[in-house]
């Protein structure tokens, strides 16, 4: 076995060791979750990262038989850039996440909660991911999926004695199982091709376009599900709040990003030649997520339910990229869609890292004021400066802004979007500038969407007396939230090296990297050709650090330097008091009633008794318009089914007498 | 040799071209106001009252709030940087620009938005009702006019094939016609650079009104040296939207080459169409009043619609012209 494969096995290894450490754990003797179980979880986390790197730069594939799985179905498990490139991700967040988890997991050790669960779901979790990124096959494949799903179904029921988080498990468990059945259906289809369940026989096989369509749309729905695109998204938004937060991170971070890869593992690598009429397909579902994910995010005042929507919005901005890649490469624009699938990577892997940044931050406010209601928040910098840092390093990147991460992958969609006057189509000249209209909107307001949400968290006074006592979190929590603020500041700093890992992918899955990208030096960001379009993130930052130092240096020595502490001015009124304050549902009043047609907002003035009370109810149309009539339709059916269940023991037994009877005929036949 | 001089010259002169936006700054909001006295029949202070109220507020104590955070002082430093770094990147006398090269369109709307998100965190540090006010407001007022910017430059890139200032403005100069996609996006760039430069009918740059301000409420607690630096790099935003506008859309005059003399052009041409854009702002402020602000998203989404028409209108009409 080679050094890679030693490396790829102790990552799932680990895994499995932390899982089991994990049941020992108990509310009396916590210590080994916190200094067992988790070191494990992030050892295993490592592990992942470093061989996903060396199958980053090694390029080709390899494979390694499992001596497991079934005699005629053995498991077998292949490394190559694509499943390298989200070993990385996956394996940097959980670093990050295990000693993170090191301090939360003290929150509930006071708890009535119990821990075994805790530290065995979370090493089951671990290692479903990381076995769905190596599998090789969809025997394994579809273990290593349910594996996951049901490892976090128990991971967000932790809590279960709140009966929201028991219903928001249930719906979790649900759409996993539909999402599951959706992606069994599509390795099907391909299997009945290649006569195989082997992903190398189902690559070898063509099926034709009727039938690869049918396949691609069970995958796009089952692994659509997992990624919570829009109108199936609503699971998401109930499931990651109710996970601790480290979790949170980590499915967030990683498990939606697993649903990517499955579906480019599916789509881009096991189908065949791929169609334009796909992109255009995952196109508008990534821009309806973009767009509704983010107005839903706006209107939060749940700060986990917040970073919950605009997961949404952002893994729908990754199926624009990918969108626009699969237009692309079926119209026979190989470059361009490498650029494409680089763009829509290169926005995973920062949504990994700064989405399981802002869970963290959440987190650590959840720790330390017990508080999730942005309404109630306030004045948080002062109290919990390094998470209050990190935070706003985080809102930075998520909303986009130069020169941090968030902005490289948008402006590399950007690119891929602004080359369609290479297509000839006039459908796609007219989709795709739309496409990117709805990427620029729902950019602008992501950051509407962060201002409110830090500057209601962490700036201003604190609303309530126990947000006004919040203390600094533990270290490793800080190290946790440092390690993945260092990440989004490099990934975006220095975009080039990061592009150049990246185009592998492209390079050993379509045959066709970007050569052009880093050409000019590792200053220089030129996606097309450096005519078309330049970006030097390093550039910028260096200008803005030399800019800013010029004007202090200048303002400081050039004018009157006193500064005096006074009370605030607010126009010369009354002493403004913290309730006098923008909360985060008056933050959102102006844009709630722009973009109020799409959302459902019911709005109230009451006037009771004890004084006017103002209700407000936000709620998500796709519950209304997409799950609603489902469910309508499953409720009849069953009770038809009721019909037949009399309760009467004879009519049962006659009943399966029958089916045994049209069994054994239809067996004849 | 000669490489290398032309290189040093190249350099003056782009340091130079940087330095300019600070300075000329005030003088076009200078002339705007002269220019709306003049049409109220009121002689109006001298051009160069915005310089001297920067150098009074300077020389002014600065005040801060108990409850400020340490945001709160930074962010002035953060926004006139990324204000004046997102303006370098345009092209004001000249297309030979290494900011260009560093920083694309898209960059300058990014460095203009990171200075909008400080402003509005900055806003709602203090704890006041009226900076959060500000603060949601000018988020709403930009999260329609930042997509409706982008559409529209994104116009002029693909006819240009690419987002870099400098070739946008040289393929103007060399093949550009006024075709109608550059009409609606010359028009949407208008009301976007209107709202996001808080001119009426948006929101009132002299007003104090309490309100009906957007960007006043943001910076009202903000005094002394502080106040200075965001209100320059609020007249540094004018500038660059006026200085987009003109150079873009009229690129007439601009230097293509380091001669002193074609500069000198330049920077007459430059004058020459900020006068007139300056004197159409100050008549359209005079002749219109402040809107509510929620007639504000109609405007927007009445920009955001020109901008798209024009990049659809571009796509399928005008491909291979």
């Amino acid at each position: 076995m080679s050094a890679l494969w030693v490396i790829a096995m102790a990552a799932p290894g680990l895994a499995l060791a932390s899982s089991l450490t994990g049941v020992f754990a108990t509310a009396r003797r916590p210590v080994p979750l916190r200094f067992l179980s988790l070191p494990l979880f992030s050892l295993s986390g490592l592990a992942a990262l470093l061989c996903g790197a060396m199958a980053l730069a090694n390029g080709g594939s390899a494979t390694l038989q499992l001596p497991l799985g079934l005699p005629w179905l053995p498991w077998q498990l292949r490394l190559d850039a694509l499943s390298g490139f989200f070993l990385v991700l996956l394996g940097a967040l959980t670093l990050a996440v295990g000693i993170y988890g090191v301090g939360y997991v003290r929150d509930f050790e006071r708890g009535r909660d119990q821990l075994p669960p805790l530290g065995a779901f979370s090493g089951l979790f671990l290692l479903g991911m990381e076995l769905v990124l190596m599998a090789d096959g969809a025997y394994l494949f579809m273990v290593a999926w349910e594996l996951m799903t049901l490892s976090s179904y128990f991971l967000v029921a932790f809590q279960h004695d709140h009966a929201a988080n028991r219903r928001a498990a249930f719906l979790y468990l649900l759409m996993g199982h539909v999402s599951g059945l959706c992606i069994l259906l599509a390795f099907g289809v391909l299997a009945s091709f290649s006569g195989s369940f082997a992903f190398a026989a189902m690559r070898a096989a063509h099926p034709d376009f009727l039938w690869a369509s049918v396949a691609f749309a069970l995958a796009f729905t089952g692994f659509g599900i997992k990624a919570g695109l829009v109108p199936v998204h609503a699971w998401l938004p109930e499931a990651h709040p109710a996970a601790p937060s480290h979790i949170s991170a980590l499915m967030s971070g990683a498990m939606l990003k697993v649903a990517v890869y499955g579906f480019l593992r599916v789509v881009f690598d096991l189908i065949g030649p791929l169609h334009w009429q796909w992109g255009v397909v995952v196109l508008t579902v990534g821009s309806l997520s973009a767009l509704l994910g983010v107005l839903l995010a706006l209107m939060q005042t749940d700060l986990k339910r917040l970073l919950a929507y605009s997961s949404v919005e952002n893994l729908g901005i990754v199926f624009i990229g990918l969108g626009l890649s699969l237009i692309f490469l079926g119209t026979g624009h190989r470059l361009l869609g490498a650029l494409a699938l680089v763009a829509a990577l290169y926005h995973a892997l920062n949504h990994a890292l700064f989405k399981g940044l802002l869970f963290m931050g959440a987190g650590a406010i959840l720790h330390s004021a017990h508080e999730r209601d942005l309404d109630r928040m306030g004045g948080l910098l002062r109290r919990m400066p390094w998470t209050g840092t990190f935070f706003l390093i985080g809102s930075l990147a998520i909303s986009g802004l130069p020169p941090l991460n968030g902005f490289v992958s948008e402006w590399l969609t950007f690119q891929a979007a602004l080359q369609t006057w290479q297509l000839h189509s006039g459908l796609l000249r007219t989709l795709i500038p739309v496409a990117a209209a709805v990427l620029a909107l729902s950019a602008a307001l992501a950051a509407a969407a962060f201002v409110k949400a830090y500057g209601v968290a962490f700036l201003g006074r604190a609303r309530t007396r126990h947000v006004r006592r919040a203390r600094q979190v533990p270290v490793s929590m800080r190290v946790g939230q440092g390690l993945l603020a260092l990440g989004c500041v490099a990934a975006g700093v220095f975009p080039s090296p990061f592009i150049a890992w990246i185009a592998r992918v492209p390079q050993s899955l379509l045959g066709s990297g970007l050569p052009q990208a880093g050409a000019q030096g590792w200053l220089w960001l030129t996606p097309v050709s450096p005519t078309t379009a330049s970006y030097s993130a390093p550039g910028v930052l260096f200008a803005l650090l030399v800019l800013a130092g010029l004007t202090a240096w200048l303002v400081h020595r050039g004018a009157v330097r006193r500064v005096r502490r006074s009370d605030a001015w607010d126009c010369g009124l009354t002493p403004p008091t913290p309730r006098m304050q923008y909360t985060a549902t008056g933050f959102a009043q102006p844009l709630r009633r722009v973009f109020g047609a799409w959302l459902r907002v019911d709005e109230q003035v009451e006037i009771a008794g004890s004084g006017p009370r103002y209700r407000l109810q936000i709620a998500d149309r796709s519950l209304a318009l997409f799950y609603a009539p489902v469910v309508r339709v499953l409720d009849r059916l069953t009770r038809l089914v009721t019909r037949i269940q009399a309760g009467n023991l004879r009519v049962y037994l006659a009943w399966t007498l029958g089916t045994l009877l049209l069994l054994l005929w239809v067996v004849t036949l | 040799m000669g490489g290398d001089a032309v290189n040093a010259a190249d350099t003056v002169l782009a340091v130079a071209q940087a330095l300019l936006w600070p300075l000329a700054a005030p003088l076009l909001v200078g002339w705007v106001r002269k220019a709306k006295a003049m049409l109220q029949n009121r002689r109006g202070a001298s051009v160069l009252q915005p310089a001297r109220n920067l150098g009074k507020l300077f020389a002014k104590e600065t005040r801060v709030a108990h409850t400020a955070s340490p945001l709160f002082r930074v962010t002035p430093y953060i926004v006139f940087t990324a204000t004046w770094l997102a303006a370098a990147a345009v092209p004001l006398l000249s297309t030979h620009l290494y900011t260009a090269a560093l920083a694309d369109v898209i960059v300058v709307a990014g460095l203009l938005g990171l200075a909008r998100f400080f402003l509005a965190l900055a806003g709602m540090d203090v704890g006041t009702a009226f900076g959060g006010m500000g603060a949601s407001r000018e988020m709403m007022v930009s999260g329609m006019a930042e997509p409706a910017l982008l559409m529209a430059v994104f116009t002029l890139a693909m006819s240009a094939h690419s987002t870099n200032l400098s070739s946008v403005v040289d393929h103007q100069l060399t093949g550009g016609t006024l075709l109608p996609s550059m009409l609606f996006a010359l028009g949407s760039l208008i009301l976007v650079a209107v709202a996001e430069t808080g001119r009426i009918p948006i929101d009132n740059p002299t007003t104090h009104l309490e309100l009906t301000m957007i960007h006043e409420a943001m910076v009202l607690e903000y005094s002394g040296r502080h106040l200075a630096l965001l209100e320059w790099a609020a007249q540094i935003r004018l500038l660059l939207y006026g200085t987009l506008i003109a150079n873009v859309f009229f690129p007439w005059g601009i230097a293509t080459t380091a001669h002193p003399a074609a500069w000198g052009i330049a920077l007459a041409a430059l004058a020459g169409k900020l006068l007139v854009l300056g004197a159409a702002l100050a008549v359209g402020e005079t002749v219109l009043a402040k809107k509510r602000l929620f007639q504000a998203p109609a405007f927007l989404s009445l920009a955001f619609l020109f901008a798209l028409i024009g990049l659809i209108s571009h796509v399928i009409l005008e491909q291979g012209l």
